[in-house]
């Protein structure tokens, strides 16, 4: 997407705009005009919502895993390794039940690229767990209780000379690199390079550049697999970048769950200090992705900071002032955050629906929160929506389904301003629980 | 000895505890007295996280500062005193599932409230379970998961207790953030605890002892 030349002049509203014009007129060829038409009514349900307009019907956009895969009898391996299933079911999938978003894209993971990158930091089919089940977090310290003030220093060099290192098996010797921003003036050039003739140097270089075709390869299949899905069924992305609370990036892949609790007594301060010098880099990562697919939504899974997973008060203190920094960057760009709220966030309501955020800017997705609390807390200033329990989709009958749904559209969802979407990403869920899922979105979902 | 050590605990003030747990064990202090104050002050954290006036960060928190004082007991203790125990609980994260945070404050508190824990870690495979049920003659059985896919592995291994003959021997309790009635009853489960205090309270009650 190309920036207009006077965008550093546009006003944060006038920076959305531009995103969401994008994103609605977006340059794909489709099948018919029909098509056309259809995707851009389905964006427009979604710029309906974030104003707290009443949409012409509530968008229903369930975040979805390796459900397309289990539905057409594959497994979690084969949706990692074959790409052609890839693509095949996920295209099948959404045709056959036609949600208004793709789902989870970038959730459908390239087990070939971490096969070469020997990733230590999840399991993944066939590689420490069962064919059948997603990847998990391989819940470690991988980055240690000292290492914050060499993470505050420079962030860029911590995770090249050693978070990378024990991350990633191919990336090891990139620990006996020196800091990039060694490279300032010519009499320093070749002792920074002499380290690059060093045999596991060159062979890690090998190995990236066989991880950029494994990359490639997946990213291909992957934009086919969404290609076709927006162009011939008029069903848009929307997530055009991601990014992460800073709490999180700390609690979910470097700390740990256990590191990052354990750290709140012994050195907070740090962990401050660590949150604030990533709030940038949070920007920047969505900021990029985004300007690139031309599309302004954020997708924002959020994690440690759930309903008793901290007090009130480390909430407001620890959690919430960084991760609002990051999310007032992206809206300053014109960004839309779409926060997945993954856990109960019942006693948060108060706290996130903070009046320095701006009002119809970004989108909250619940999952076993209060929704009727929802709607009165957070609800009057930011779109909601979510909620639809995983045990429902797993366990429950279409009469279940079609209940809870046209509970929750009746408590939430008459004034607009609501997403339907499941609580959870899915990976799996019963057939005929998933359609009365989609059917009752529709049937309850007329808001005119 | 001192209230200090039980004040420091429910404090969660880490560096203090281990200072006047040494200096206890150094002037005397009968090491089975140190116990009794920790497990004092867990119950008083126990109940604080009850209330939600206390979260899991501080029953982490407050695992590792009972790991600490014990690592410090060891020396002083001349052998492994067999103390009295409530009963013997199975606790594991499903086949399929390697999350164990959760998993491990239950052991955790478990263990503090007078079980003995036998922890088969993450990803158990069924045979080993019902093994080590029928092994251990455990009362309870503990089954974490918090994928959905564990519901099954729950299922499964509810129903190989069965098969071997175990299911009326033990009680099976679930836990995991997508755990609700339902799963307990695809399950064919006993009972399912929100968080490690209700798991600890469920077990007690199986076993005879107050909840």
């Amino acid at each position: 997407m190309n920036l207009p030349g006077n965008w550093n002049d546009l006003t944060p509203d006038q920076r959305l705009q531009f995103r969401l014009d994008a994103w609605q007129g977006i340059p794909i060829e489709f099948s018919s005009l029909e098509v056309a038409q259809a995707y851009r009514n389905r964006v427009q349900l979604y710029r309906d919502v974030l104003d707290l307009e009443k949409p012409a019907t509530v968008p229903i956009a369930p975040w979805i895993g390796l459900l397309p895969f289990r539905y057409f009898g594959h497994t979690a391996k084969q949706a990692y390794y074959d790409y052609e299933v890839f693509k095949d079911d996920w295209f099948r999938f959404h045709e056959a039940t036609m949600p208004d978003g793709i789902g989870l894209t970038l959730g459908i993971v390239p087990g070939k690229l971490f096969d070469v990158l020997d990733y230590k930091l999840y399991d993944w089919p066939g590689h420490g767990t069962p064919d059948d089940t997603c990847y998990q977090y391989s819940e470690q310290e991988w980055m240690k209780g000292d290492e914050y003030q060499a993470l505050i220093q420079d962030p860029g060099t911590y995770w090249q000379r050693t978070y990378l290192p024990r991350v990633f098996g191919a990336m090891e010797p990139f620990a006996m690199l020196p800091p990039w921003t060694d490279l300032v003036e010519i009499p320093f050039t070749a002792p920074f390079f002499a380290g690059f003739s060093a045999p596991p140097v060159k062979e890690m270089l090998q190995k990236l550049m066989d991880a950029g075709d494994a990359a490639m390869e997946w990213l291909q299949a992957a934009m086919a697999a969404d290609g076709r899905v927006m162009a011939t069924l008029g069903i848009p992305q929307t997530a055009g970048g991601a990014t992460k609370a800073p709490y999180d990036i700390l609690g979910d892949t470097m700390r740990g769950t256990r590191g990052l609790m354990l750290d709140k007594f012994r050195r907070p301060e740090s962990i401050v200090a660590a949150m604030e010098r990533l709030v940038p880099q949070a920007v920047d990562w969505a900021l990029r992705s985004c300007d690139m697919t031309g599309n302004p939504m954020v997708f924002i899974p959020i994690h440690k900071g759930a309903d008793g997973f901290m007090s009130d008060a480390d909430f407001r203190e620890l959690y919430w002032p960084t991760f609002k920094a990051v999310l007032l960057g992206l809206i300053e760009q014109g960004l839309v955050p779409w926060v997945f709220v993954e856990g109960s966030y019942n006693e948060r309501l108060e706290v996130i629906a903070d009046d320095d955020i701006p009002a119809h800017r970004m989108i909250w997705m619940f999952d076993a929160t209060d929704m009727e609390r929802a709607k009165a807390v957070v609800g009057s200033r930011q779109c909601i929506g979510g909620n639809v329990p995983a045990a429902l989709f797993a366990m429950g009958t279409p009469e279940e389904m079609d209940a809870y749904v046209k509970d929750l559209l009746g408590n939430t969802a008459q004034d607009g301003g609501f997403i339907l979407s499941s609580g959870i990403v899915l990976d799996e869920a019963d057939p005929a629980a998933y359609q009365a899922f989609i059917d009752a979105g529709r049937k309850y979902g007329a808001t005119g | 000895m001192s209230s200090g050590l039980k004040e420091a605990v429910i404090e969660l003030r880490e560096v203090d505890a281990l200072r006047i747990t040494e200096e206890e064990l150094k002037g005397g202090t009968d090491p089975l007295d140190i116990v009794t104050a920790c497990r004092e002050a867990m119950d008083v954290i126990g109940q604080r996280f009850a209330d939600g006036q206390a979260f899991i960060p501080e029953l982490i928190m407050a695992g590792e500062m009972m790991q600490g004082i014990t690592a410090r007991l060891k020396p002083y203790l001349k052998s492994e005193a067999p103390g009295e125990t409530l009963g013997t609980v199975v606790m594991c994260t499903v086949q399929g599932d390697i999350h164990d945070i959760g998993k491990d404050i239950v052991v955790t508190m478990l263990d503090i409230a007078g079980f003995e824990v036998i922890d088969l870690g993450v990803d158990a495979r069924v045979e080993k379970v019902v093994e080590t049920v029928r092994d251990s003659k455990a009362q309870v059985l503990g089954l974490s998961g918090l994928l959905t896919v564990a519901f099954d592995s729950m299922k499964a291994t509810v129903a190989a207790l069965d098969e071997a003959g175990l299911r009326g021997d033990v009680k099976v309790m679930l836990g995991g953030a997508p755990v609700t009635d339902a799963v307990v009853e695809f399950a064919g489960a006993d009972g399912w605890g929100k968080d490690a205090v209700a798991a600890v309270n469920l077990a007690k009650s199986w076993v005879g002892g107050a909840s």
